[in-house]
């Protein structure tokens, strides 16, 4: 009977969510939108940031396994993306320097083999870093798969004929809007719930807890440990990718630490362990990233006049860890879940064991 | 012939011999007890038989076949469970997500069935979570199946621990103290219980205590370990007459 209501209020709010995108990006019934470009750009900002928190959380959260490599599946993915939907116009805009490696210069596919692409790829370096690295534990691990990411930037930067180096990728075509990002979200919250929810979801968080029990339980740690880096690294290379095509253009430099402790913020400010918890923080930390934006422009306060610091926003964010780490040590919710039971929590009595 | 076999099993940690020379044969159905001082090695023999540690010489068979240096998850699916002296329940799991952890390696369902829910791996989950609740209706703990592990008093996290090694299905139990720092009527239901799960489940189980009474009570059969070696072994009645354990016993610690 419960089960029912909250199947019929998950479907309403889904119903709801599609009608406001649909608004959002098209108009609806002939209202044009009534969100200006920039406001849809931030929808689009958070979905893509709701689907990498959870890809992060994935592994550092629910596994256990302190991973720092985000940026580096990311670049792979946004790359991927690039270089397999510009048009060979476009490419050898770009590749002026240096051309652009055949076949690739002649290549054009569509989006969504592209996106694809970018996931596999990602998966497929996430396999051969996971390989070494999740062997070590805890501060190795972090600073292996930091290396890994920076190795992965540092290629980049080099392979000229197939990335243009450090001068980036300009005028990547701009498929990315609010379908493809919310199904990009939507589907990473599906998955994950699934996923985590199930008995292989049971072995990651036993891992977690405790790795030698977890063994002597039967768990081949090391390959449930793959399973979740390898499944987070396609996520990343899907987000990086979108993230490309929303952006426009991308260079090495944007893939550096900075940006791995951006999502990491999310997912410690939300909670390890918590599918809603990242949603939340991925939500409200990209619309504070944005309307943040003016502590780092100068700044005149009646008489005093402050100039513009570029990474206050960072700062203000650093705080804001400090202070959710403080008085909610483990992040907004915990490794609690949204349900709709707690809404309503009259209903909730103490449940018994019928599963 | 032994369903669980060592053959002169000798570990070393740098100069220290923790085990040396070891021989343990396990018949099946057997409930063999291994006491010995605080540092005797027992855990360590433990850590051996499951793959924790690969002996530094010496050889494991489980049912005739040669396990030495297999992965702890490889063993456990050959069918030998542990707990462990110091209790590493999954904290903050449930007491029935503990169980049904401890099923996962039966699981014949992959990740993608499991995620996209086909036929095969709902099945497969229903059947996990009755076999998980009749196991803890066993250790009698389906009362408190929704509760937090480490939310439990002592005594209930040592019977969630051997329900969890049960799950596993195995042939041999291996229980590590399982009465530490349980109270007299706790211990004393205790053994009822592991001679219970015994003849329910047909298990063949070695078992370390440091409290005689259980021991004594209810193993047939004793290996006495001193610093890493046998000193004695043989039907309670005989150990608790044997000189060279009295020494042991009375030199080292005076809680036997
Ligand atoms: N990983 C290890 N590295 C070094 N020394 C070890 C290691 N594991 C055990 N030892 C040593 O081996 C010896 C035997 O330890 P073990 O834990 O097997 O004893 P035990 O008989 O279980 O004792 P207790 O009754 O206190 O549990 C001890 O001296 C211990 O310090
Ligand atoms: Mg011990």
């Amino acid at each position: 009977m419960d089960r029912n209501n909250n199947l019929l209020y998950t479907l309403i709010a889904v119903l709801v969510l599609a009608v406001v995108l649909a608004w959002a990006q098209t108009g609806l019934f002939g209202l044009v939108s009534p969100w200006n470009p920039y406001t849809v750009r931030i929808m689009n900002l958070c979905a893509i940031n709701i689907g990498l928190g959870l890809a992060l959380n994935l592994v550092n959260g629910f596994t256990g396994q302190f991973s720092l490599g985000h940026a580096g599946f990311m670049a792979v993915g946004a790359y991927t993306v690039a270089l397999l939907v510009m048009s060979p116009a476009a490419k050898q805009m770009n590749f002026f320097m240096v051309p652009l490696v055949a076949p690739l210069d002649k290549i054009q596919v569509p989006f969504l083999v592209g996106i694809i692409m970018a996931g596999l790829l990602a998966a497929l370096f996430g396999l051969l870093v996971g390989a070494p690295v999740l062997r070590l534990k805890g501060d190795y691990l972090a600073i292996a798969t930091l290396g890994f990411a920076e190795i992965i930037r540092v290629v980049i930067v080099n392979v000229k004929g197939l990335t243009n180096g450090a001068l980036g990728l300009k005028s990547i075509p701009g498929h990315t809007n609010l379908w493809w990002t919310a199904a990009y979200a939507a589907l990473t919250v599906l998955l994950m719930v699934r996923l985590v929810n199930s008995s292989y979801g049971r072995a990651l968080k036993a891992i977690r807890e405790d790795e030698i029990a977890a063994e002597a339980m039967g768990i081949n740690v090391f390959y449930h440990k793959m399973l979740a880096f390898v499944l987070a690294a396609f996520l990343a290379g899907v987000g990086g990718g979108l993230q490309a095509s929303l952006i426009g253009s991308i260079d090495p430099a944007m893939y550096k630490l900075p940006l791995t402790f951006q999502i990491l913020l999310m997912v410690v400010l939300g909670g390890m362990g918590s599918i809603t918890g990242t949603v939340i923080a991925a939500t409200i930390v990209t619309a504070l990233m944005e309307i943040l934006r003016f502590v780092e422009s100068p700044l005149t306060l009646g008489a005093i006049h402050l100039p513009g610091i570029p990474g206050m926003r960072m700062v203000v964010f650093s705080l804001l860890l400090i202070v959710v780490t403080l008085f909610y040590n483990r992040g907004l919710m915990g490794d609690k879940e949204f349900s709709w039971d707690l809404l309503h929590s009259r209903r909730q009595t103490k449940q018994g064991v019928t599963q | 012939m032994a369903l669980l076999d060592l053959k002169e099993v000798t570990m070393r940690f740098g100069g220290l011999t923790a085990v040396n020379s070891f021989n343990l044969n396990l018949e099946k159905g057997e409930l063999v007890g291994l006491i010995g001082p605080n540092g005797a090695g027992k855990t360590t023999v433990f850590n051996i038989i499951t793959g924790v540690y690969r002996p530094t010489a010496g050889k494991v068979y489980l049912a005739d076949e040669d396990i030495t240096g297999f992965r702890p998850d490889v063993i456990t699916k050959r069918g030998i469970a542990r707990t462990f002296q110091n209790i590493r329940l999954f904290g903050s799991l449930t007491v029935l997500d503990n169980v049904l952890v401890a099923q996962h390696l039966r699981l014949g369902a992959s990740p993608l069935e499991a995620v996209l829910g086909l036929g095969r791996y709902w099945g497969q989950e229903a059947k996990m979570h009755e076999r998980a609740l009749e196991l803890l209706a066993a250790v009698e703990l389906e009362a408190v199946a929704n509760e937090q592990a480490t939310s439990l008093p002592y005594g209930q996290q040592r019977r969630l621990e051997i329900a969890r090694a049960l799950a596993t299905e195995p042939k041999v139990l291996l229980l590590d103290e399982p009465a530490a720092g349980m109270n007299p009527a706790e211990t004393v239901d205790l053994m009822d219980f592991i001679q219970r799960i015994r003849r329910e489940f047909g298990l063949t189980i070695l078992l370390i205590e440091h409290q005689m009474r259980v021991v004594m009570g209810i193993c047939e059969r004793i290996i006495v370990l001193d610093y890493g070696q046998t000193i004695a072994e043989g039907p309670p009645a005989v150990i608790q007459r044997d000189s060279k354990v009295i020494t042991a016993y009375l030199g080292v610690s005076a809680d036997a």
